[in-house]
């Protein structure tokens, strides 16, 4: 450091110089404790073998990866077949984030759209009213919800009182349920980047569409979304990144069928019955996957701030 | 409300509705409780060019905005070549806009940009492409209608604004504020496009401005507004010239301004005296009587000075102070024991009109008539 800042020229800038290394400190020791420490961590021991009252072995084994793609019968001898158990868990969850992200998407772009259009007065009370049930903890919302979908809770209660239904409908142990857990802890997410992408959008040019007799439909499709695109896919990856992780909505709302990847982590780590190399392996599976949809976005992003010049 | 000020009043000439191609009938603006626009009725005539004039505030903007159907009308009509528009959404109204900020879609391409209201209109995106390029050629832009706004310079911008407004036809086209964030160079440059544009296209012009002298330049009729109020409609030369009020007098051009009272009215003149007992005859106006207090205006241009004193109307001053502007001196003169004068001789005319030093005592002269009695 002193070298380079020899170099650097006049003591004025050897002063700044100083200054911002140790300004820059508390981000790089945060960056390296608290995500690059524990992802090395995991990477190393997905690639460990396991100990069977949890914990680890050192020693160098593929057999957490191999479990996770290949079927190699009861006794680990037959020959390999795909393994489509946890593809399958795979899958879901990548369907059930989707659903989700596109439910919060179709509820929280209006909400924002809402928020942003208010006087500029009130709109930070319409966020803070946004962020209010979040205040309370996650685990609790979750059971709350379930409380309140279950066949004999207050929803099913009202449509019957309101003749809507004659029976209950089974709301709780659905993927339906799940998304709708996923869709309530991941909402706020989804309203506060595209709230802030609209909020700085230019109205002027809704009113240029409209003068050149665009309906407003087409001007939400051809002039409102793409000006307001990065807070959308922000919104998206947001909601859908945790919601693929996620196991509190669908322990407690799926039930044993609609397991997700996020809950097949946890039994990895929890009780005696883990296998900590194959729950790391899983989750360095899902974060390379999160991380190539994160990768697909910064190209896309790159690209259009290209063409805009 | 406002009569219309030229000789020839065109209402009589008119038969048809057709040729009024706006017609705004006692519409009012409130929001809540504060009325931005107060009961306007005017016409707009078709193929011309119409300038709404006023400091920002009176009004003008919420008037264009209502013709294209941005802001609601709270009272009152507002018809297109006879048809009542004022319940149609903007994209059902056959007018188009250059915005003050242009408002050009970032995320498309010029060409794009341009063809957007063709293509809204039905057109095919081909066809609609090939007509964005004719209108882009005739504001000499054709070598950009690949790039993106952002990579265009404001005047071009500018350019890009009024051929996307062009494009479709539009029966009726309107400007607001289009200029004013352009240099002078380029404002001036743009005012004569602008003007010509006009006259090619023959489509019916409604520009919105704060500068007089912008709307003089370019208007074929202009109505000055303020506070919500149309205070005068007529020609540039009828505003200039013969200005209705105080307001419009003291908006339009430079002038001076003095607070007279009325002596005297015989023969279509009035004999007024202003401040220190100095006597002046101006042209008579029908609601001024004998004893009243008004204002009176006498552009500094109509005045000249000399060592004796002239013809027609001669008051005693001594200079004060000469003022170079370029194409003029401006001369300001204090009237004994009245108000001040200001004089405006030509560059050119030096050698036929003198010029004194400060301190000189001189005449300040004015043709007969040339001082203007104004309605408050």
């Amino acid at each position: 450091m002193a070298a380079g800042a020899a170099s650097g020229g006049s003591a004025v800038t050897d002063t700044y110089k100083d200054a911002r290394t140790w300004l820059l400190l508390p981000a790089w020791l945060t960056l390296t404790i608290l995500v690059a420490a524990p992802v090395f961590m995991m990477l190393i021991y997905s690639f460990l073998t396991k100990e069977f009252r949890g914990g680890v072995i050192w020693e160098f084994s593929l057999a957490a990866y191999d479990q996770f793609f290949f079927d190699r019968g009861l006794f680990g001898d037959d020959p390999a077949k795909i393994e489509w158990t946890y593809i399958l868990i795979f899958w879901r969850s990548i369907w059930q984030a989707g659903a989700a992200t596109i439910l919060s998407l179709v509820i929280g772009f209006p909400t924002a759209y809402f928020i942003a259009t208010r006087p500029e007065k009130s709109r930070p009370l319409w966020v803070f009213l946004i962020t209010i049930p979040y205040w309370v903890n996650l685990l609790i919302r979750t059971v709350s919800m379930k409380f309140l979908l279950r066949d004999q809770g207050p929803l099913n209660d009202f449509l019957i009182n309101i003749g809507l239904i004659d029976s209950p409908i089974h709301i709780v142990n659905t993927n339906f349920a799940v998304q709708l857990g996923l869709f309530y802890s991941y909402l706020p997410f989804m309203v506060l980047p595209i709230y802030a992408a609209v909020e700085r959008y230019n109205f002027s040019l809704s009113e240029a569409a409209a003068d050149l007799y665009a309906t407003k439909a087409t001007t939400l499709r051809r002039i409102l979304l793409p000006a307001v695109k990065p807070g959308v896919i922000a919104g998206c990856i947001l909601v859908f990144v945790p919601s693929m992780g996620s196991f509190l909505a669908p322990d407690l709302l799926g039930g044993a069928k609609n397991f997700m990847i996020g809950s097949l982590i946890e039994e990895q780590f929890k009780g005696n019955a883990g296998n900590w190399p194959f729950g790391a392996a899983a989750s360095m599976i899902l974060m390379s996957m999160v991380l190539v949809l994160l990768m697909f976005y910064a190209r896309q992003q790159a690209k259009s701030e290209k063409a805009e010049g | 409300m406002v009569e219309e000020t030229s000789a020839t009043g065109w209402e009589t000439q008119l038969s048809k509705n057709e040729q009024i191609a706006i017609d705004v009938r006692d519409a009012v603006k409130r929001y809540g409780d504060f009325t931005a626009l107060k009961t306007i009725s005017l016409s707009i005539k078709d193929n011309e060019f119409f300038t709404l004039l006023g400091p920002s505030g009176c009004g003008k903007t919420t008037l264009l905005r209502m013709i294209a159907g941005f802001e609601d009308v709270t009272e009152g009509g507002i018809f297109l070549y006879g048809d009542e528009i004022e319940n149609l959404p903007p994209y059902q109204r056959p007018v188009n806009t250059v915005f003050q900020n242009y408002a050009l879609f970032p995320h498309m391409t010029i060409l794009d940009n341009v063809a957007f209201g063709l293509e809204m209109r039905g057109a095919n995106k081909s066809d609609a492409r090939k007509k964005a390029g004719e209108m882009l050629e005739l504001v000499q832009l054709s070598q950009f209608s690949a790039r993106k706004p952002s990579q265009l310079s404001g005047g071009q911008q500018q350019r890009v604004a009024l051929a996307r407004a062009l494009a479709p036809q539009p029966k009726v086209l309107l400007l607001d504020e289009p200029l004013s964030a352009l240099d002078l160079k380029l404002r001036k440059a743009m005012q004569l496009e602008l003007k010509h544009l006009q006259r090619e296209t023959g489509i019916t012009f409604i520009f919105v401005t704060h500068d007089q002298e912008e709307a003089l330049t370019m208007s074929d009729r202009i109505a000055v507004m303020s506070a919500g109020e149309l205070q005068q409609l007529g020609s540039p030369n009828d505003i200039y010239e013969r200005p209705r009020n105080m307001f419009v007098a003291d908006f339009i051009g430079e002038t001076n301004l003095l607070e007279v009272s009325v002596d005297k009215v015989e023969n279509g003149r009035a004999i007024c005296h202003l401040g220190g007992g100095h006597e002046l005859t101006c042209n008579a106006v029908d609601e001024v009587g004998v004893g009243s207090k008004v204002h009176l205006s006498i552009r500094p241009e109509r005045l000249f000075m000399s060592e004796e004193p002239a013809e027609g109307e001669s008051l005693k001053a001594k200079v004060r102070e000469n003022i170079f502007v370029g194409t003029d001196i401006t001369t300001i003169l204090d009237l004994a024991d009245g108000p001040e004068f200001i004089v405006r001789t030509s560059n050119s005319d030096r050698g036929n009109k003198r010029i004194f030093e400060p301190g000189t005592d001189m005449y300040v002269n004015m043709e007969v008539g040339a001082a203007r009695l104004l309605v408050d």
